[in-house]
């Protein structure tokens, strides 16, 4: 079966050339964990979004990418934790449209419509972490409405 | 204290070891050019791996008579780093790791010792201990010094590729009159797009193009900073009189965007680059007509 070799990793985020090694590792991860080309390209998007996150807003961290199983089913689940001033307000942050940094603001809320399980843990003053979880071949989350 | 009959002096250890290494720097060079990293990269004869040898031994001597044995920095170094660095190239370029090139370099030490403890000969055992010990930590300092190098020419070598990459990968191609296009191809952060968007609004003035294509069929991942870049390359070159259509969207992307919530709005794209080149000959009022099948034209 799988090897966690090439899927397992701890991966630094603290300049831009970082945000090109964890996109290419959530690539090469996720096709070795048999994820379809579609499903390869949204944990690719999510990633980038949510690395960007930990180094924009929360000035520098980690990303960790681990095998998970559930029954037969292999996942692959990404956690993104910085140290930074952590989110105010949680829901607002997730709302489209919203931004702190002057970008789109579909970065938070967007990945999480990329991805099957989507947790953030946020404590104001001391970080952010964000854990999400994606299942080969299994239909997509459905879409929630606000 | 026996005096020894050819070195005279006697300073402190890393001054014997400089005297000792310019009064045998024939045998110690003689002896490097039959170690593997000499034999390897002087291929051509053996006179020039033991001159080449000969520079580093008299480079060491001048680092030890300065008593600066353990200083990477020390000044009798500067000389023999172009050399050190092109020896370590080669061996790279040979398929080797860094860590077996700095095996190769740490090889060069037992030859060196030998000959300094046969030197040393009938001096007391701890004045030999102490030279040797000079003389290896001299040795560390030498490979530490080829080490840095090796890395420093890596460390520029990735500098120039990376500037090259922001002027190469950007090439505004003219498709047809009023017309032009921008591949672009790999990660676009934002020293590459501010590159793309100048790039690509002088070619609008320049050709004066009334169409522009940016294509990012190259591109593979498309979050919502890249789609921002693209964008606002769209909204200036508007501002300029030019359209732009971008094309290449494959159908991850198209999917992975909807979900991500991306609208490009207002910007007209097309699946493919031919496809955006007939929307544009369209609009510009050109048309493309087949030849007739049974070859009319050859009459």
């Amino acid at each position: 079966m799988h090897t966690d070799a090439g899927v397992e990793a701890r991966l630094p985020i603290r300049s831009d050339m970082d945000l090109v090694w964890v996109r290419q590792h959530v690539r090469q991860a996720a096709a070795r964990l048999g994820f379809g080309l579609v499903d390869q390209t949204k944990l690719v998007t999510a990633a980038s979004e949510l690395a960007r996150n930990t180094l924009v807003h929360g000035g520098g961290g980690l990303m960790e990418a681990s095998h998970v199983a559930d029954g037969g089913t292999d996942g692959l689940r990404l956690t993104f934790s910085d140290t930074g001033p952590g989110i105010p307000d949680l829901d607002r942050a997730l709302s489209d449209g919203y931004t702190s940094g002057g970008g789109l603001g579909m970065g938070l809320g967007g990945s999480r419509r990329l991805v099957h399980d989507f947790v953030v843990e946020s404590v104001p003053g001391s970080g952010t972490t964000v854990r999400v979880t994606s299942w080969v071949s299994r239909p997509p989350r459905p879409r929630e409405e606000a | 204290m026996p005096e020894h009959d050819t070195g005279g002096t006697l300073g402190t250890p890393a001054q014997e070891v400089g005297g000792f290494l310019r009064r045998r720097s024939e045998q110690v060079a003689q002896r490097w050019a039959d170690e593997p990293l000499f034999r390897t990269v002087f291929t051509v004869s053996r006179d020039e791996a033991v001159e080449a040898g000969k520079a580093i031994v008299d480079a060491l001597a001048h680092v030890a008579d300065t008593q600066r044995v353990e200083d990477p920095d020390a000044a009798g170094f500067t000389g023999v780093r172009e050399q050190l660095a092109r020896m370590g190239a080669a061996r790279s370029r040979a398929g080797l790791s860094a860590t077996q090139v700095s095996a190769e370099l740490a090889a060069l030490l037992p030859p060196v010792e030998n000959l300094l403890v046969a030197d040393l000969d009938g001096q007391e055992p701890e004045r030999v201990r102490e030279c040797t010990t000079a003389l290896s930590v001299l040795m560390g300092t030498l490979r530490l010094v080829a080490m840095q190098t090796a890395l420093s020419e890596v460390q520029a070598l990735t500098d120039r590729q990376r500037l090259q990459l922001l002027e190469v990968a950007t090439p505004v191609i003219k498709l047809w009159d009023g017309i032009v296009a921008v591949p672009l191809i790999g990660t676009l952060d934002s020293a590459r797009s501010q590159v793309v968007m100048e790039t690509l609004l002088e070619a609008v003035v320049d050709q004066h193009a009334r169409f522009a294509i940016l294509d990012i069929t190259g591109v593979p991942t498309v979050d919502s900073l890249v789609a921002q870049h693209l964008m606002k390359t769209v909204a200036a070159a508007r501002l300029m009189g030019a359209e732009c259509v971008v094309s290449g969207i494959r159908p991850a992307i198209a999917q992975t965007m909807v979900h991500l919530g991306l609208d490009l709005g207002t910007v007209k794209t097309r699946a493919s680059l031919a496809d955006a080149l007939g929307y544009c000959l369209h609009e510009l009022g050109a048309n493309i007509v087949n030849a007739a099948p049974d070859g009319a034209g050859r009459r």
